[in-house]
């Protein structure tokens, strides 16, 4: 959108130029690229059967697999927005998988509804505690965002450890499993669950003003305090939503394996989730965020796991894959190739003006 | 009396690293009174010998964090590293020309990630991450498994060490890990491209218009800290006589724990190579402690390295608001 502003395309490059200059249409480009890679290799790919009544093939698992990195992305980029980071995603995930299950396994009925929502209501009170101590530590206390979040996510995985005693956690829970492994009207629960939440915020942050202010506290906000914005409490409140949806990211993976893993539940999954957002086109400096870029970004995370594993390849490989795209998604996005795209338009029409931007890069 | 003030003054650049110095002090008196053998030479040549790849992660890291950016490829890197090593010795490939070439990997990672980083204008965060997974990515499809070293050259490197005064044992890891402090404390205090380093971090703008190179610089840290990082993965392997390709899984995250303990700022321009160091022995202090307690569980480790870092990142805040 900004790209686009301040160099209105010629009547000649037209639409095209429009379509291609879209802050999405390079994520999209992946997303569908992979897609088209997958039916290539397996013909069937794409559809879709009815199975026992649920919803079943490649592109529903892709929107069950991604529910919980669709989560944690989620409070990413509302982060990522107000200039900051959260790296203890991940320790918070497994936190929150560690006090549902060591719960339920003690509780003397873990079948029981209640004693599930007692164990989930607790995995999440604790997570969001773990965000508002995130958020204490920035918006408080002044440390830089990435090691005040650096703290939880040395010390995350110790105190997961310390809850499940460094064994791995398992039980038979019925309505737990529901979480992650049970379908609802034909549809996955946690994929449900992942978009519902990322409906409700997307309408929270885009219908009412709460969006703008997130984004101006990341512009400034020494600035946005004195205009009367609380940045503050958009900070915390930032990372304590972080927090939470971690921790429901974090049910949702135990539940889908019925283990808390305090070592490996969520491991990379902060990694995972800010390349989700940086390929979708929300900057790392803050300021502005899209919360459709973050979709089609896990999306594209999701389609790519899955694509190394239908192609044959070792699943171990995947990181390199991920750096191919991370690379070239955001190359293409970068602000050296952006200057250049939106060069050569302006060039065409009036020769005589001098570049500036570009040319005084060029010579520092 | 007032000469003591002033110095005090004067001091005022290395309160951090004194604060370090204090905790390893701290440390080191904890586990003597606590344990009897603690207090032994042994003990603490041992720290040296176990961490000596952390060191040198810690220096390129160092180099990294002052120009304000961050590498969070070093771990994979290392990994990269010891796995082609040892892939190349099992394919027969002398030690002579196996040692230079990992070390390059490790150096051609960095430039490509300080290329990202000054010519396409991307965040060092992203950059080093796309860096981490190519790295860990590249591991596997060199080799999956664990390989040993048997190459006799290496071998024989690897366990050379010598007695300093009789009881202090010094390894070749060891040596190569001081060495590498040395030349770094030189270049970071005695050239042109250290005073750069420094002068980028603290305003990568006024750098500019001084007429520093503060596009090379800005790509040369980032070599220096994949050359480190590449020498690391070769001491690694000296250290675990092995390449396996899930080792240094969250290391970057010790190296920067190690540096920020050591009283280096994550906004750059204010640090010391020597600070990285001791925080180095920190973490291996708490580590051998913990050890030597014995009935802790090894999960006390990272929730104490937790607890440290929060009190240092606090006691920096309060000193850097107390400046301002």
């Amino acid at each position: 959108m900004s790209a686009t502003a301040p160099t209105p395309a010629p009547a000649a490059s037209g639409r095209l130029g429009a379509v291609v200059r879209h802050r999405l249409f390079w994520p999209v480009t992946a997303l569908v690229a992979l897609l088209v890679v997958n039916t290539v290799s397996r013909p069937s790919f794409l559809s879709v059967s009815v199975l026992d009544g649920h919803l079943y093939g490649s592109p529903v698992d892709i929107l069950r697999n991604c529910a919980p990195l669709m989560l944690v992305a989620l409070g990413m980029t509302l982060v990522i927005a107000t200039r900051g980071i959260d790296l203890s995603v991940g320790a918070v995930v497994a936190i929150a998988g560690a006090v549902a299950l060591s719960f339920i396994a003690t509780s003397p009925d873990p079948g029981s509804p209640a004693t599930v929502l007692v164990a989930v209501g607790l995995a999440l009170g604790l997570s969001l505690v773990l965000g508002v101590w995130n958020g204490f530590l920035v918006a408080v206390v002044g440390v830089q965002p990435i090691i005040a979040t650096l703290i939880l996510m040395t010390a995350g995985r110790g105190i997961a450890m310390l809850i499940t005693q460094g064994q791995i956690t398992t039980v038979t829970s019925a309505p737990f499993k529901t979480l992650g492994a049970g379908f609802w009207l034909g549809l996955p629960v946690a994929t449900l669950i992942a978009f519902g939440v990322f409906g409700l915020v997307a309408l929270l942050t885009r219908r009412t003003a709460l969006g703008v202010l997130v984004e101006a506290v990341g512009i400034n906000p020494s600035a946005s305090r004195l205009a009367g914005v609380r940045a503050r409490t958009i900070v915390w409140t930032v990372f304590a939503l972080s927090g939470l949806f971690s921790g429901l990211a974090g049910l949702i993976l135990a539940s889908n394996v019925m283990a808390a893993d305090a070592n490996n539940a969520g491991l990379f999954i902060e990694l995972d989730a800010i390349l989700a957002v940086v390929i979708g086109g929300t900057s790392l400096a803050g300021g502005k965020f899209s919360l459709s870029g973050t979709f089609v970004g896990v999306l594209i995370i999701a389609t790519l796991s899955l694509t190394v594993v239908n192609l044959g390849i070792s699943p171990l490989v995947t990181p390199l894959f991920k750096a191919l795209v991370v690379v070239a998604v955001t190359l293409v996005q970068s602000p050296v190739a952006r200057r250049k795209l939106a060069a050569r338009p302006r060039r065409r029409t009036s020769s005589g003006s001098p570049s500036g931007s570009s040319t005084s890069k060029a010579v520092a | 009396m007032a000469n003591v003030a002033r110095r005090a003054r004067l001091d005022r650049r290395y309160l951090p690293v004194v604060g370090t110095f204090v905790v390893l002090a701290l440390l080191v008196a904890l586990g003597g009174v606590r344990y009897d053998n603690f207090l032994s030479v042994g003990v603490l040549a041992n720290l040296f010998i176990n961490n000596a790849f952390l060191i040198v992660l810690a220096v390129g890291m160092t180099f990294v964090i002052l120009t304000g950016g961050i590498d969070l490829s070093v771990g994979a890197v290392l990994a990269l590293s010891s796995v082609t090593a040892a892939y190349l010795m099992q394919a027969g490939v002398p030690a002579g020309v196996v040692i230079p070439l990992v070390v390059v990997v490790g150096s051609v990672i960095g430039l490509l990630v300080g290329v990202m980083v000054h010519v396409f204008e991307i965040q060092p965060f992203i950059a080093t991450l796309a860096a981490m997974f190519f790295a860990r990515g590249l591991c596997f499809v060199i080799a999956p498994e664990s390989i040993p070293i048997k190459d006799e050259t290496f071998v024989a490197l690897a366990s050379w060490d010598t007695w300093a005064g009789g009881q202090w044992r010094i390894t070749s890891s060891v040596v190569i890990a001081l060495a590498v402090v040395a030349v770094a404390f030189y270049l970071l205090h005695y050239t042109q491209f250290g005073r750069t380093v420094y002068a980028i971090g603290g305003g990568e703008q006024s750098a500019r218009l001084m007429g520093l190179p503060v596009a090379r610089t800005k790509v040369l840290v980032y070599v220096v800290s994949g050359t480190c990082a590449g020498l690391g993965g070769l001491l690694f392997a000296m250290f675990s006589r092995s390449g396996y390709s899930l080792s240094g899984v969250a290391m970057e995250l010790d190296a920067i724990a190690a540096v920020v303990i050591g009283g280096t700022l994550l906004t750059g321009g204010t640090g010391f190579v020597l600070g990285s160091v001791l925080g180095v022995l920190v973490l291996g202090l708490i580590q051998t402690i913990i050890t030597f307690e014995g009935t802790l569980s090894s999960w006390w480790t990272k929730i104490v390295i937790g607890a440290l870092l929060l009190v240092f990142v606090v006691l920096q805040r309060l000193l850097t608001l107390r400046r301002t």
